[in-house]
């Protein structure tokens, strides 16, 4: 299973760069007198984030340099180093480099490596002789120390063929570097499948470092035209193919160019934006979207070229007409299709907006529905000629507004499918490292959740799985021996149940061991007893700094994963919980509120007020007879089918008046919760909706029974239902016992 | 508004602007900076198991609030609902409540030594959430200090542990 990678690029991007902005916020309130240890766990963690995210992308020279900047962190969180000025200057020196780092690969230009090696070089001096910092700092100067650099640059180089051997996907391109002279618009009529692989080179962009340096020129040179100030120091023959690309593609710098830049981020975006949220297909689709976008700028550069064409042939430049002839189906060229990227990455892939806004939006939009409502209300009233042209209008306000609160709806809601599909690489690529056999299994990758969910879910989701393989699944020997198959299944599933989304990593793997966890937690000073519940001990390797890997490695083992996994999970109001046991594998269960979770739910009407019920809760609904009811000490019970469901008549437990009394004369809708089955009596089924879950909590508090509010097309509120809560809040002993 | 008035709400003295208030034949006020907006009572959405001076919730413009009676919550008064019965949104640390009064009054602007110390006793509210007594054109106005109240335990507005978080 192939996976285009580069559309979590920006993601990555947007992260990385949050995380660094925490990092120099904290750097910044540091006190060096006393450190807070927590602050250095957080500075520690976002270097860890960056260090796993440029891992997984192969940004190897942002991924090396924020591992030594993780190893003096760690050495100062561990008290084995202490906090000088001179320090934090270093470290804040080795922010600014890893910014620049990051615009270049988000620019997709050469990393700034002499930068990277001398901060290399700096920390790791300070890292030998922490004392000494502030003079190594000083010694060693970019521009008047030469020795050190080098040395430095060594450093990275060797540390890039490594890690560069672990992700061979990055290596060079395997196209050589003539193609782009004019031989290439020969190829550029060239059907679109070649164009799908050409663009997919834009991978090979990721070269390695060590590379970069006797390559410089090919890989330069591709991008020559982007780069005026490096062109004259390529060698002759890549000059030659310079130039002849930049008479041939030269007219790009020119005004045209942000004519260029439009169209291009329009169509990446049609392309690309909507193919990383696309659900099923992902892999099957990645290609297309730069097969798209070209396609689009081809069209959209049709009358420019021609116009260029026109000026080039009254100039009586052939070489300049043949190539703006080239560049119509500019498709095909390398270059341009480079440019495309490039400005996606700038303008077009994704906008961060603060959902603030969109809630605003989705209030909004929720007012509108209901004032059109309101509005159709009195334009049935209206008669006469009048009253039909309105009635006209009215009904393309409605079909308007439905659109518009869908397309509200569907900035906020995202399946989980594109945080899922990140995972199939991951996991492979761990498996091949760590010489592990293992299947990954998506389920429910089509629950909407909440996007700002989705941003702050993948950073635990990555640890768990992480985790799951390097510590779960053992090695295809051990399996084995215990009986098991060779092959581990790490299953990655969500799911929405009751009030909340669960989304859970299960792996057959070894299972926690609870011995070592009690062990661990002794020489960590916490508190603990041998008579802990399991989930009590589980809950301990949530504590900071806790790993009972044997080596740290550098996909785990440092114990800062969990502890960062618990805290993003709870900071987003969710809770995680853990089953496991011991040779058998473990689970890790994550609950997610609904914040704005929308939900397919059957309206249901008691006394004068509208319940909504889940759909996903319903098994069915029927008026009972009379036969179908018994009665228990106080209370009925239902008989349906050789069972016997407790009932709860809701305008009981809602405490509602005027409702049908009567259990014949009502509708009884069986219910099932995660673990229990009941009936609840209501007067009557009003419709099926799809409504938007609205928190209690935000004014008000959490009630028993409800799990959220919605507001309907009259501007009314229902309240929408929650099946575990009054299976576990009814309180009726007869029916407690059948529920237990 | 006098010249020195509009001065001070220029240049802002230490007075503070007040909204007083009805209920039964009382006259209260609270601070207007926590006033979101007043409307008119509307059909409200009861919440199973809630005390009975929360009537229920209504949506504002997308958000869903409770609404308290304060004439139920302190026995003051008869809790009838007409066209005229008032709702006054307040918007108290980000949350939003609506309490129905008897009728909206008038904007009052008072000097911090205007305002006289609460009594112990004789009003209907606990004098933990009075904030003193003011005589405006001869009337007494009672000042209620209605963050506190809003957010106390005894109105089971918040959830216990947020009280605890904002405390």
């Amino acid at each position: 299973m192939s996976i285009d990678i580069e559309q979590f690029h920006d993601v990555f991007f947007d992260e990385s760069d949050e995380h660094l902005d925490d990092m120099e916020q904290l750097l910044l309130n540091l006190d060096v007198e006393s450190p807070d240890s927590e602050e250095l766990n957080s500075i520690f963690r976002a270097a860890h984030s960056i260090k796993g995210g440029s891992g997984i992308f192969g940004f190897n020279a942002l991924m090396n340099l924020t591992h030594v900047m993780e190893n003096l962190l760690d050495k100062a969180r561990n008290q084995q180093l202490s906090i000088t000025t001179g320090i934090v200057n270093l470290l804040l020196e080795t922010l600014d480099v890893l910014k620049a780092t990051l615009s270049a690969y988000r620019e997709q230009v050469d990393v700034p490596e002499q930068d990277i090696a001398t901060s290399i070089a700096k920390l790791e001096a300070a890292l030998l002789e922490p004392s000494d910092v502030s003079a190594v700092n000083s010694s060693i100067d970019p521009a008047s120390n030469h020795e050190d650099v080098k040395e430095g640059e060594v450093n990275a180089i060797e540390r890039d063929d490594n890690s560069g051997d672990a992700f061979g996907f990055f290596d060079d391109e395997p196209e050589p570097e003539p193609e782009l002279s004019l031989d290439t618009n020969q190829k550029m009529t060239s059907s679109d499948s070649e164009l799908s692989t050409e663009s997919d080179d834009g991978f090979g962009f990721f070269d390695d470092e060590p590379s970069a340096k006797t390559t410089a020129t090919p890989k330069d040179d591709g991008f020559g035209f982007f780069d005026e100030p490096e062109a004259p120091t390529l060698t002759t023959e890549a000059n030659t193919s310079t130039d002849t690309i930049d008479s041939s593609f030269g007219f790009f710098d020119e005004p045209e160019t942000p004519a260029l830049n439009t169209d291009a981020s329009v169509s990446t975006e049609d392309g690309k934006g909507f193919g990383f949220f696309d659900t099923a297909d992902l892999p099957k689709q990645s290609p297309s979207p730069s097969q798209n976008s070209n396609q689009n700028q081809n069209q959209n550069l049709e009358p420019l070229s021609t116009s260029t064409l026109a000026g080039a042939s009254a100039s009586g430049k052939p070489a300049t007409s043949q190539s703006a002839s080239a560049s119509t189906s500019s498709a095909a060229s390398k270059p341009p299709a480079r440019a495309t990227k490039k400005s996606a990455g700038r303008d077009s892939a994704s906008i961060r907006v603060d959902t603030g806004k969109i809630d605003a939006m989705v209030n909004l939009v929720g007012e509108l529905v209901i004032t059109q409502s309101m509005l159709s209300m009195i334009g049935q009233e209206v008669e006469g000629q009048v009253g039909e042209r309105l009635q006209l209008a009215i009904d393309e306000l409605q079909r308007n507004t439905r659109e518009i609160q869908e397309s509200v709806m569907s900035v906020r809601m995202l399946p989980l499918t594109a945080t899922f599909n990140r995972f199939p690489r991951l996991v492979r690529d761990l498996a091949g490292k760590l010489g592990k056999k293992l299947d990954l299994v998506l389920q429910g990758a089509h629950t909407e959740i909440d996007k700002s969910l989705i941003e702050k879910i993948v950073d635990p989701l990555t640890h768990l799985v992480r985790n799951s393989i390097d510590h779960g699944i053992e090695s295809p020997e051990k399996r084995l021996a215990a009986g098991k198959p060779e092959v581990g299944t790490v299953i990655l599933s969500a799911e929405q149940k009751g009030g909340s989304i669960i989304i859970s990593i299960i792996d057959d793997g070894g299972g926690l061991n609870r011995a070592r966890i009690l062990e661990k937690a002794q020489s960590n000073g916490l508190a603990i007893n041998d008579d802990m519940p399991d989930s009590a001990v589980w809950q301990l390797i949530f504590q900071a700094g806790f790993s009972t890997a044997e080596a740290v490695t550098d996909v785990s083992g440092r114990g800062v994963g969990m502890d960062v996994v618990r805290r993003n999970i709870e900071a987003i109001g969710g809770r995680i919980e853990i089953e496991s046991s011991l040779g058998e594998g473990s689970g890790f269960f994550i609950h997610l509120p609904l914040t704005l979770a929308i939900v397919d739910g059957m309206c249901v009407s008691v006394g004068n007020q509208i319940f909504v019920i889940p759909l996903l809760n319903i098994v069915e609904s029927f008026q009972p007879t009379a036969s179908q009811l018994k009665t228990l000490g106080n209370d009925t019970v239902l008989y349906v089918r050789d069972q016997y469901w407790p009932l709860v008549p809701l305008y009981d437990y809602m405490d509602v008046e005027n409702a049908n009394r009567k259990p014949t004369e009502a509708i009884v809708v069986l219910l099932e919760s995660s673990k229990k089955r009941f009936g609840i009596l209501v007067d009557a089924l009003v419709g099926q909706q799809q409504v938007v879950i609205k928190s209690l909590e935000d004014h008000y508090r959490k009630v028993a029974g409800i799990a959220g509010a919605t507001i309907m097309g009259d501007g009314k509120v229902a309240l929408i239902i929650d099946a575990d809560s009054i299976a576990t809040t009814y309180t009726s002993s007869q029916i407690e016992d059948m529920l237990a | 508004m006098s010249d020195t008035a509009l001065h001070q709400a220029v240049i802002g003295g230490d007075d503070k602007e007040y909204l007083s208030f009805v209920l039964a034949d009382e006259h209260y006020a609270l601070d207007i900076k926590t006033v979101k907006e007043i409307r008119g009572y509307e059909q409200v959405t009861k919440i199973a198991n809630a005390p009975a001076f929360i009537k229920g919730v209504i949506n504002l413009r997308g958000d869903i609030v409770p609404i308290v009676d304060l004439r139920i919550k302190f026995n003051v008064g008869e809790a009838t609902y007409t066209e005229f019965t008032i709702v006054i949104m307040l918007n108290i640390q980000d949350r939003i409540v609506g309490i129905v009064v008897d009728g909206v009054s008038d904007v009052i602007r008072l000097m911090e030594e205007q305002i006289l110390a609460p009594p112990e006793f004789g009003v209907a509210f606990d004098s933990r959430y009075l904030h003193g007594l003011a005589d405006v054109d001869g009337q007494m106005v009672i000042l209620v200090n209605i963050e506190s109240l809003i957010t106390s335990e005894e109105m089971g507005l918040v959830a216990p542990q947020s009280v605890n978080e904002d405390a």
